[in-house]
C-alpha cells in the first residue's frame, strides 16, 4: 500500500507540473487555434535564466528562500518578455495567414529559442542549485518532500488564480470574447491583439514558473530539457480537451498518474514483457484510447471547425 | 615511401605561400614530414574531454620532435592533424575521410565509440593504423578490421570488474539493474548482470529508461518496494545524477553503482550529498595514476591538469612513433606488424596488443563518491584487485623505466 502510495504522490507532482505547462499550450490555442510549439522552450529559459540568477546571488549569502523567489522573479519576467516578443515578431504578422504557416513558424522559434540557449548557457547539463534543503516526510509509509509540497500547492494556486482571471475579471471576459469571435470581440470595443498578446505573456510566466520547479526538482537543467516536457504537456492538453483550461489541468494530472503507475506496474501485470521503458508508449495508448472515443478530449466541446 | 614524399610536397606548397626559399632547405637536409591525426569532439557537450585526448597526442609530438628521431636516415619531422568529430557519427567520417586523403601516417582516436567505430572501417580500408585512448565499446576491436588498436579496456572487462567489487565489498544478496537503452548503457547492464548471476546474486527484472529520462522515481518506487541491496545503473551523468538523488530521497536504501558514463564529478554536482558512498568504474586508470614525468610534462605545457584520458592519447601516439622508428620507416605496410607485436613502457603502465589489436591486461579503476569528489579505492588488472595506495607504489617502477626512454 505504500508503494501505491508513493507512486500516486509521485505521479501528482509529474502531473501538476504538465498541468502548468498545458495550461499555456491550451489558452494560445484557445484564442487563436496556434499550437505554440515553442511553449516547451520558454519553460527550458525560464529554468535557465532562474539558475544564473541563483549562481550569481549565490556567494552573497542571503537567505535561500528569497534568492529563489528572486530567481523566480527574473525567470517570469525574462519568459513574459520572451512571449509578448514572440507574438508580436513571430506570430501577430501572421495572424491572417493559413494555419499551417504559424504552426511551421512555431516549429522555428522552438529551434532558435533552444540554439540560442545552447550559446548562453552551453550544452552540458548544468545542475540546478539546490540552496533550499530537500526535507522528506513521512506520510502512510511514502514520503514526500518540500519540493513535491511546494510544486502542488504553488500549481493548484496557479490554476485557482488563472480560473478567476479568466471567469471574473475583465480581461477574462475579453479573452473569452476574442476566442469566440475576434472581429465581432473588435467591434465590441476590445482590442484583440492586445488581448492575444496578454494571453501569451501569462502563459510564458506559467512556464517560467513551471520551468524553476521542473529544474528545482530534478536537480538539473539542460538547453533540451523543453521539447520533451513541451510534447508530454501538449499531449496532457489533448488529452482534456484543447482550448479548454480545466481540462488542461485534468489531462496533466491525469497523464502525470498514468505514467507513474504505468512504470510502477506494468510489469508485474504482464509478467515483465512490458517493463518500465513503456511508460510512454502507455501514456500514448491512454491518450489515443480517450481521442478514439471523444475526438474533443475529455472536457472538450465537439465545436464545428471555424478556421 | 610514396607517403612522405606527397607529406614534402605539402610542407613545400605551404612554405611557398611565404616565400620559397624554405622548401630547398626542407629538402637538402634531409627531413621527411609524418602526419599524424588526431581526432576527438572539440566543440559540445564533452569539449573539455576532447580537448584533452589532443593535447595528450600534441604532448607526445612535440616531444618526438624535440628528439630528433631519425627514420630511414632522415630526421623525422611530425605533425599533428587535429580534428573535431563533434561526438556524431556522420562527422567523424568526413573528418576520418579527411584524414585519409591528407595521407597520415596513423591516427590517435576517436574519443568515443560511436564515432570510432564506423571511423575505423575508413582507416582500416584505407590501411592507416588507428589507435583509440578512450573507446570501450567491444565491438570496435571485435570486427577482425586490420590495424585498430585500443589502449583502454573494454566494457565487457569494466562490467565484470565493477560487478565482482560490488559482489565481494557490499556483498548484495539482490540487486536492481536499470539501464538507459543506448547501446552503451544496456551493453554495459547486460555484462554486469551476467556476472552477478555468476556469482549467485538474485537479480530483478531489467528496468530501462531513455538517455533524456530525468524522472526516476516511478521506477525507483516499485525498486523500493522490492528492496534491493545494491542498484546498478548503465547510463551517463545527466540520467544518473538524477537517478541517485531521487533514490535518495525516496529512502533507497541500497549501494548505487554506475559505469564510467556516470563516473565523473559531475556526480557531486547533480545529486548533492546523495552523490555520497557511490560506487563507479572507469576503464582504465585515472590520470594522476600516470606516470610523474607526463604529469609533469603535461602540466608544464599545456597549464593544466590532465582530466581524462590524455595519458592513454600520449600513450597511442607514442606507440606511433615507436612503432615507425622500430620499422625504421612511416609507411603503415612496414611499421604495422611492428605496431601489433609492440612492449611498450608508456605513462599508462606497459603496453602490449592482442591479436584483437586490444590492450593486453588493461586496468579497471573503481572509484567512490566522497564529500563531493571521486576518490580511487582500487585497480582491477588481469582478475586481480589492487588497493589504489597499493598500486601508486608499484607504478614508480615503471614510471621511471619510461623515463629512460
Amino acid at each position: 500500500m505504500d508503494i501505491f502510495i508513493q507512486q500516486l504522490i509521485n505521479g501528482l507532482t509529474l502531473g501538476a507540473v504538465y498541468a502548468v505547462v498545458a495550461l499555456g499550450y491550451t489558452m494560445v490555442y484557445g484564442i487563436i487555434q496556434l499550437i505554440n510549439f515553442a511553449h516547451g522552450d520558454v519553460v527550458m529559459v525560464g529554468a535557465m535564466v532562474a539558475f544564473s540568477v541563483i549562481v550569481a546571488l549565490a556567494p552573497l549569502g542571503l537567505p535561500p528562500l528569497v534568492v529563489v523567489l528572486v530567481a523566480t522573479g527574473c525567470a517570469v519576467l525574462s519568459c513574459m518578455l520572451i512571449g509578448y516578443a514572440m507574438e508580436r515578431l513571430a506570430y501577430r504578422p501572421l495572424r491572417g495567414a493559413p494555419r499551417l504557416a504559424p504552426l511551421i513558424t512555431a516549429i522555428g522559434v522552438s529551434i532558435i529559442l533552444q540554439h540560442l540557449a545552447m550559446m548562453i548557457w552551453s550544452r552540458n547539463p548544468l545542475a540546478f542549485p539546490q540552496i533550499l534543503k530537500t526535507q522528506s516526510y513521512d506520510i502512510g509509509g511514502a514520503t514526500i518532500t518540500n519540493v513535491q509540497i511546494a510544486i502542488l500547492s504553488i500549481s493548484l494556486a496557479i490554476m485557482a488564480g488563472l480560473v478567476a482571471l479568466v471567469y471574473r475579471t475583465r480581461l477574462g471576459t475579453a479573452m473569452r470574447a476574442t476566442a469566440q469571435n475576434p472581429q465581432v470581440a473588435g467591434l465590441m470595443g476590445i482590442d484583440a491583439n492586445r488581448v492575444i498578446a496578454f494571453t501569451f505573456v501569462i502563459g510564458a510566466a506559467l512556464a517560467a514558473v513551471a520551468g524553476v520547479m521542473v529544474a528545482s526538482y530534478y536537480g538539473i537543467a539542460h538547453y533540451a530539457m523543453g521539447s520533451q516536457l513541451g510534447l508530454k504537456a501538449f499531449c496532457a492538453a489533448v488529452l482534456g480537451g484543447i482550448g479548454n483550461i480545466p481540462g488542461a489541468m485534468l489531462g496533466g494530472v491525469l497523464l502525470g498518474l498514468v505514467e507513474a503507475l504505468g512504470a510502477g506496474y506494468i510489469g508485474d501485470l504482464t509478467g515483465n514483457v512490458f517493463g518500465s521503458n513503456y511508460q510512454d508508449v502507455f501514456a500514448f495508448i491512454v491518450l489515443i484510447g480517450v481521442l478514439v472515443l471523444r475526438p474533443s478530449g475529455l472536457l472538450g466541446e465537439r465545436v464545428g471547425d471555424r478556421a | 615511401m610514396i607517403r612522405s614524399h606527397i607529406g614534402i610536397a605539402a610542407i613545400a606548397a605551404m612554405a611557398c605561400v611565404s616565400g620559397c626559399g624554405e622548401d630547398k632547405k626542407a629538402q637538402t637536409s634531409g627531413k621527411l614530414a609524418i602526419a599524424i591525426g588526431s581526432v576527438a569532439p572539440l566543440t559540445g557537450g564533452i569539449a573539455h574531454l576532447g580537448k584533452d585526448n589532443e593535447n595528450g597526442a600534441r604532448l607526445a609530438v612535440e616531444e618526438a620532435n624535440a628528439a630528433g628521431i631519425r627514420i630511414d636516415g632522415k630526421e623525422a619531422v611530425f605533425q599533428l592533424l587535429a580534428e573535431d568529430d563533434q561526438e556524431d557519427a556522420k562527422v567523424g567520417n568526413t573528418v576520418a575521410q579527411k584524414l585519409v586523403d591528407a595521407k597520415v601516417a596513423g591516427v590517435v582516436g576517436h574519443l568515443n565509440s560511436g564515432t570510432s567505430i564506423p571511423a575505423s572501417n575508413i582507416y582500416s580500408g584505407a590501411n592507416i593504423p588507428m589507435i583509440t585512448g578512450s573507446a570501450t565499446n567491444p565491438e570496435l576491436t571485435e570486427r577482425g578490421l586490420k590495424g585498430v588498436f585500443r589502449v583502454v579496456g573494454r566494457d565487457d572487462q569494466q562490467g565484470p570488474a565493477v560487478a565482482n567489487y560490488l559482489v565481494a565489498n557490499a556483498k548484495p544478496k539482490v540487486v536492481a539493474i536499470i539501464d538507459d537503452a543506448t547501446a552503451y548503457g544496456k551493453g554495459l547492464a547486460n555484462e554486469v548482470e551476467k556476472t552477478l548471476k555468476a556469482a549467485g546474486v538474485n537479480v530483478l527484472a531489467r528496468e530501462q529508461g531513455t538517455n533524456k529520462t530525468v524522472d526516476w522515481k516511478a521506477v525507483l518506487t516499485k525498486l523500493k518496494g522490492r528492496l534491493p541491496d545494491a542498484v546498478f545503473y548503465g547510463g551517463m551523468d545527466s540520467t544518473a545524477g538524477p537517478l541517485l538523488k531521487q533514490g535518495k530521497e525516496l529512502g533507497v536504501k541500497a549501494v548505487f553503482s554506475f559505469g564510467d558514463g556516470a563516473c565523473t564529478d559531475k556526480m557531486g554536482e547533480f545529486a548533492g550529498s546523495a552523490a555520497d558512498g557511490l560506487l563507479c568504474s572507469q576503464a582504465g586508470i585515472p590520470p594522476q595514476a600516470a606516470s610523474k614525468k607526463f604529469l609533469d610534462a603535461y602540466k608544464k605545457r599545456f597549464n593544466v591538469e590532465p582530466i581524462l584520458y590524455s595519458p592513454f592519447t600520449y600513450d597511442a601516439a607514442n606507440l606511433l612513433i615507436e612503432a615507425m622508428k622500430g620499422a625504421n620507416s612511416a609507411d603503415p605496410a612496414k611499421y604495422l606488424p611492428v605496431l601489433q607485436k609492440i612492449d611498450f613502457a608508456g605513462a599508462t603502465g606497459r603496453i602490449s596488443f592482442d591479436e584483437k589489436g586490444d590492450r593486453k591486461d588493461a586496468e579497471m579503476t573503481i572509484f567512490t563518491m566522497k564529500g563531493g569528489k571521486l576518490m580511487p579505492i582500487a585497480i582491477i588488472k588481469g582478475g586481480k584487485t589492487v588497493k589504489y595506495e597499493d598500486f601508486i607504489a608499484q607504478t614508480a617502477a615503471p614510471a621511471a623505466d619510461a623515463a629512460k626512454k
